[in-house]
């Protein structure tokens, strides 16, 4: 695990905003700014995919990303590599050391799998991404929604083979910063799990901060 | 109850051919041994419901619910809907690959050198990715359906610092994996080396196909009971039968 500091500060961003748990978002970052996801209170789960924004039959793959590092955990030094083999984002900075993307997002369906069945009725990632996809105009529906990356998640795999969920890593104030490579549609859902421990039952805002391009 | 294969029950078989990429449904209440003929094969391969192709194979589903990260006997595969595709009623391997994804062809011509059809004929350089999009093709499906895959036949490990390993020689001729089908569904294969696989040249291996009518789960079946995440798994898959 590699913690590295950012020098950039809030005041310099061009766009701050705050994501209360259980909210989507969805935003263009634009080649060459910097990306800033904040982990207010600590532990927050931030379940995001990313897209080529000028064509989102490229995106964000998990496995591809990992295997081409060699490793499953991503932190700064990841690119966070498209279906096509290019990189979506690099991190550059992460203040945690470590972020899943193998635990994908919640779901209605697999929440009642995993909980119980009238779990379903719960809110859950899915339903916030089809939300936001819902209402973007951008042609983008369910088939568009892949193997996420969970921000602030420690999600260890043994090495006999399990996986397993650990307390988080994660705490107020820390953060992961990353670089778009190219124009990146980034989509957010602030997860709404109640079932879980590793967000010890609590979902919380989490702050987004976007830097241009140094002039 | 769940038949074994029998020459009684067999339905078809034939053989994929190193290289190869093939798709075709697999009906409820039927199985499928995947053989590796030779030893060292890798069969990267995707799922979806055939009456619903938005319903496929999910990845994190599957490993979450089960709380692994590779499959064998017993394990199910979950689709995005909170249902089981497949499960896993036999195995003679102990490790399936679901984390490495699939070759591209720019890894394939990386690792292997360029051998196009012009030069090669049949014994062209094929890669995962694009033998995908061949198939899903047939079935109105393209890029936006490709998603994290299986690897049947192939071990990749982690460290406890997350360092990924993989596992050479991991089985011998005559392996097999057995799936049976809980909803109607297509199937995805491409008989292509595993992106990791650490061999300098092209070779990929042969897969034997067999499938049978095996019937349906009963309430004692070993994969519904695997985990208590199975049983509501197999409930929410048989309320699509009743």
């Amino acid at each position: 695990m590699s913690i590295i500091e950012s020098k950039l500060t809030p005041a310099q961003a061009s766009y701050d905003y705050v994501v209360p748990a259980g909210e989507s978002w969805l935003h263009e970052v634009k080649r060459g700014q910097t990306f800033r996801i904040l982990d207010l209170e600590g532990n927050q789960a931030v379940d995001t995919l990313f897209y080529n924004a000028r064509d989102p039959e490229e995106r964000y793959s998990a496995v591809d990303t990992i295997r081409e590092q060699g490793n499953l955990y991503l932190t700064a030094g990841t690119k966070l590599l498209s279906s096509e083999g290019n990189a979506l984002m690099t991190i550059i900075a992460d203040t945690c050391g470590r972020h899943d993307t193998l635990g994908g997002a919640c779901a209605a369906e697999s929440n009642s799998v995993r909980y119980a069945i009238d779990k379903k009725y719960m809110h859950s990632c899915r339903d916030s991404f089809l939300h936001a996809l819902g209402h973007c105009d951008c042609g983008m529906d369910k088939r568009d929604l892949t193997a996420n990356v969970n921000f602030f998640m420690n999600v260890p795999v043994t090495p006999a083979g399990e996986l397993t969920f650990a307390d988080g890593i994660s705490a107020p104030g820390k953060y992961v910063e990353m670089r778009a490579e190219m124009d990146v549609a980034v989509l957010i859902s602030n997860c709404p799990q109640l079932n879980n421990p590793c967000n010890a039952y609590n979902p919380t805002p989490v702050q987004l901060l976007i830097w241009d391009a140094a002039a | 109850m769940t038949e074994p294969l029998t020459k009684q029950n067999l339905m078809w078989e034939e053989t994929l051919p190193g290289g190869a990429h093939g798709s075709f449904v697999m009906k409820r209440g039927t199985a499928l041994r995947l053989t590796d003929v030779e030893g060292g094969a890798n069969l990267s391969t995707l799922f979806y419901n055939q009456e619903e192709k938005l319903e496929r194979y999910n990845m994190p589903d599957t490993l979450k619910a089960q709380h692994t990260a590779h499959l064998t006997t017993g394990f199910v595969l979950y689709s995005d809907m909170g249902r089981v595709l497949a499960s896993v009623i036999g195995d003679s391997v102990g490790w399936h690959d679901t984390i490495s994804g699939m070759s591209n062809a720019a890894l394939v011509e990386k690792k292997y050198g360029s051998a196009s059809y012009q030069q090669a004929r049949n014994a062209m350089h094929r890669n995962a990715r694009d033998s995908m999009l061949i198939e899903l093709g047939k079935w109105g499906l393209g890029k936006r359906d490709i998603v994290p895959n299986l690897n049947f036949f192939s071990k990749v490990s982690a460290d406890d610092a997350g360092a990924m390993h993989y596992e050479a020689n991991h089985t011998k001729a005559g392996d097999y994996v057995e799936l049976r089908f809980e909803m109607n569904v297509l199937v995805v294969l491409s008989a292509t080396q595993h992106p990791l696989d650490p061999n300098p040249e092209y070779a990929p291996k042969p897969v034997s196909l067999q499938a049978w009518r095996c019937g349906t789960p009963d309430a004692q079946d070993l994969c519904r009971n695997f985990r208590p995440e199975n049983v509501r798994g197999f409930y929410n898959t048989e309320l699509l039968f009743r």
